[in-house]
């Protein structure tokens, strides 16, 4: 897995993006995006992904299951 | 040389008349005359006073840390601070809407140096110009590189705008010497509690260290931030104002102690403000149907604390990218695109001169009231009457009824005239109100005064206001308020001592809640 931002509920207000681990947030067209490849659902890093922990909109930063979860590397 | 509105002419001689001069030609101290509490209100008080002169200096051409430049002095806000570190239940970060005016509103962000170009090109336009805050829409201490570029870029280009920025003061110990070392002078912090238990019905979470944090944990943890935060500004000599927002049921009785609190910390002004709560905002209380106070709660707590420390009244609650004297908004002459189109050249020369202006009309108007208010001085009567003013600004009765987008509200006594409010009465967004009902809304707002001074007035709103009870008053148009406002009393005391009228107490008033219209 990965999370996602669901693009119609994103205020684009950029609290998500210095918060990942990663840099796999960026803005893009006026909204801010996940780089699923980048993302590490913040295992590793923190309890909480980031992304969901700051977000000002519930359900926005979410859970995208068309990816694998993540395996921290051994 | 450029001629502005409100401003006729000046001689070189005055011209010359120096910083101390005006200080101690300046105002008595009190929002007004206030007499009473022997605290000055709004601290910001017309006038020096008791202030030290350096406390005078940061304060007197600040419209938001004084009521009597808010007359004269006009601020912006750039939206360069778009995250936030906590949620609040009155606070929607998904709206957006260009024709609402509130705090956490904007209609776009702006980078560090669009909001240096905005500064020069609206400093430029607007020669009152005189303050740059950052105030969101998220907060300034959450977007701490985005804020602090934002000030060295105007610091470097344009030193006379005074830098200031709004926080909910979570982040604020660690930026303090940051702060500090860009010379900001005014710091506000929202406090609206010192209670956990009120506090977590106010914030549902915060995000603090890496963590989203709820309920009393984290109103324990924002409160002593806030308070430690405003402890470490007052040690480097800068002006803190704490706002704070009246919740009726939740925090109306404790915004005493808060007072109390913030002032033994050495806040410098206090500006209690009314709860903006309306379903369409789609704020948690907006939804839950929480009320904000009515006018005369609101005066009741300002009154009540007044005796504490300095209260703000004036205060518009306005966009975190408003442009313009405190009652008016301009933000949609300075879009981006306008801005970047603009060919700015920074006149400091021009804005010193009009600001010189700007001073010697503030001083005919404290000499105009004085002279008027020795001869209150004879007078003796209990009464204390609200009337209400149109002003378009410079402490002038000026405007039109009609066009009133805001009426200014003073509390009239033998100790003189005393700001204590206003009342915003631009068309509501819902329910489609019309011309007929536009008039009710604003007799609804007006509804405890017994007077309202404008410039003109129409026949029929003169009728509908007389039969409110509420007398029109055009015979003093163009004049200073304060001075107009204390002639009128006297006549109106001596009125009712010889028997003509009988003094009629008025009822309750509404404050404004709903979204508004720009015209």
């Amino acid at each position: 897995m990965a999370y996602k931002i669901v693009s119609s509920q994103c205020t684009a207000c950029s609290a998500c993006e210095p918060e990942c681990p990663n840099n796999a947030i960026r803005e893009k067209n006026g909204t801010y995006i996940i780089k699923p490849e980048k993302c590490t659902e913040c295992i590793g890093y923190f309890d909480d992904p980031q992304c969901v922990a700051v977000c000002p909109v519930e359900n926005t930063c979410i859970v995208d299951t068309a990816y694998p979860r993540y395996q921290a590397s051994a | 040389m450029q001629q502005y509105p409100g401003v006729t002419s000046i001689s070189p001689q005055e011209k010359n008349l120096s910083a101390e001069l005006m200080q101690q030609v300046a105002e008595h101290k009190g929002c007004g005359t206030s007499g009473g509490s022997g605290k000055a209100s709004c601290g910001s008080s017309a006038a020096q006073g008791d202030m030290p002169p350096e406390i005078w200096e940061k304060v007197k051409n600040h419209p938001c840390y004084s009521e009597e430049a808010h007359h004269h002095y006009a601020r912006m806000h750039v939206a360069v601070a778009p995250a936030c570190n906590i949620q609040c239940n009155y606070c929607n970060r998904k709206y957006d809407c260009a024709n609402e005016s509130r705090p956490g509103v904007v209609s776009e962000k702006l980078t560090p140096e669009q909001a240096a170009k905005k500064v020069l090109a609206v400093a430029s336009t607007i020669p009152q110009m005189t303050v740059l805050g950052i105030a969101g829409p998220g907060d300034p201490l959450a977007n701490p590189e985005k804020t602090f570029k934002t000030f060295d870029l105007i610091y470097k280009t344009a030193p006379d705008i005074k830098l200031c920025l709004s926080t909910n003061g979570l982040a604020l110990p660690d930026h303090v010497d940051t702060i500090k070392s860009f010379n900001v002078d005014h710091v506000t912090i929202t406090i609206n509690m010192v209670d956990p238990e009120i506090g977590a019905e106010i914030y549902p979470w915060i995000f603090y260290k890496h963590k989203r944090i709820k309920g009393k944990e984290a109103a324990k943890i924002l409160s002593e931030h806030q308070l430690q935060g405003l402890e470490m500004l007052t040690e480097r000599g800068i002006l803190c104002k704490v706002n704070s927002v009246m919740i009726p049921g939740i925090n109306d009785q404790h915004l005493v102690e808060v007072n109390k609190a913030v002032k033994s910390r050495g806040a410098f002004l206090h500006n209690i403000m009314p709860l903006i709560s309306a379903p369409e905002h789609g704020t948690v209380f907006g939804l839950n149907g929480q009320r904000g106070p009515t006018a005369q709660e609101l005066k009741r707590l300002q009154d009540n604390c007044e005796g504490e420390m300095n209260m703000m009244r004036h205060c518009r609650q306005c966009r975190a990218d408003a442009v313009g004297l405190l009652g008016e908004d301009r933000s949609a002459e300075f879009t981006t695109e306008k801005i970047m189109a603009m060919d700015v050249q920074y006149d400091a020369g021009t804005r010193k001169a009009y600001q010189e202006l700007v001073e010697h009309e503030r001083q005919e108007k404290v000499a105009a009231k004085n002279s008027e208010l020795s001869e209150l001085a004879a007078q003796r009567s209990d009464i204390k009457l609200l009337v209400a003013v149109a002003t378009k600004g410079q402490g002038r009765i000026n405007e039109h009824f009609g066009h009133a987008k805001e009426f200014q509200v003073y509390e009239l006594s033998t100790a003189g005239a005393k700001f204590v409010g206003h009342r915003r009465v631009d068309l509501y967004c819902q329910g489609g109100y019309g011309e007929e009902d536009s008039l009710a809304t604003i007799i609804r707002a007006l509804n405890d005064c017994n007077a309202v001074f404008v410039a003109k007035i129409g026949g029929c709103p003169r009728d509908e206001l007389s039969k409110a009870g509420i007398q029109p008053v055009e015979q003093y148009a163009h004049e200073f308020i304060e001075q107009s406002a204390i002639a009128w009393f006297k006549d109106y005391l001596e009125k009712i001592n010889s028997g003509e009228i009988s003094h009629v107490r008025k009822g309750d008033a509404d404050i404004r809640q709903g979204a508004y219209v720009a015209a």
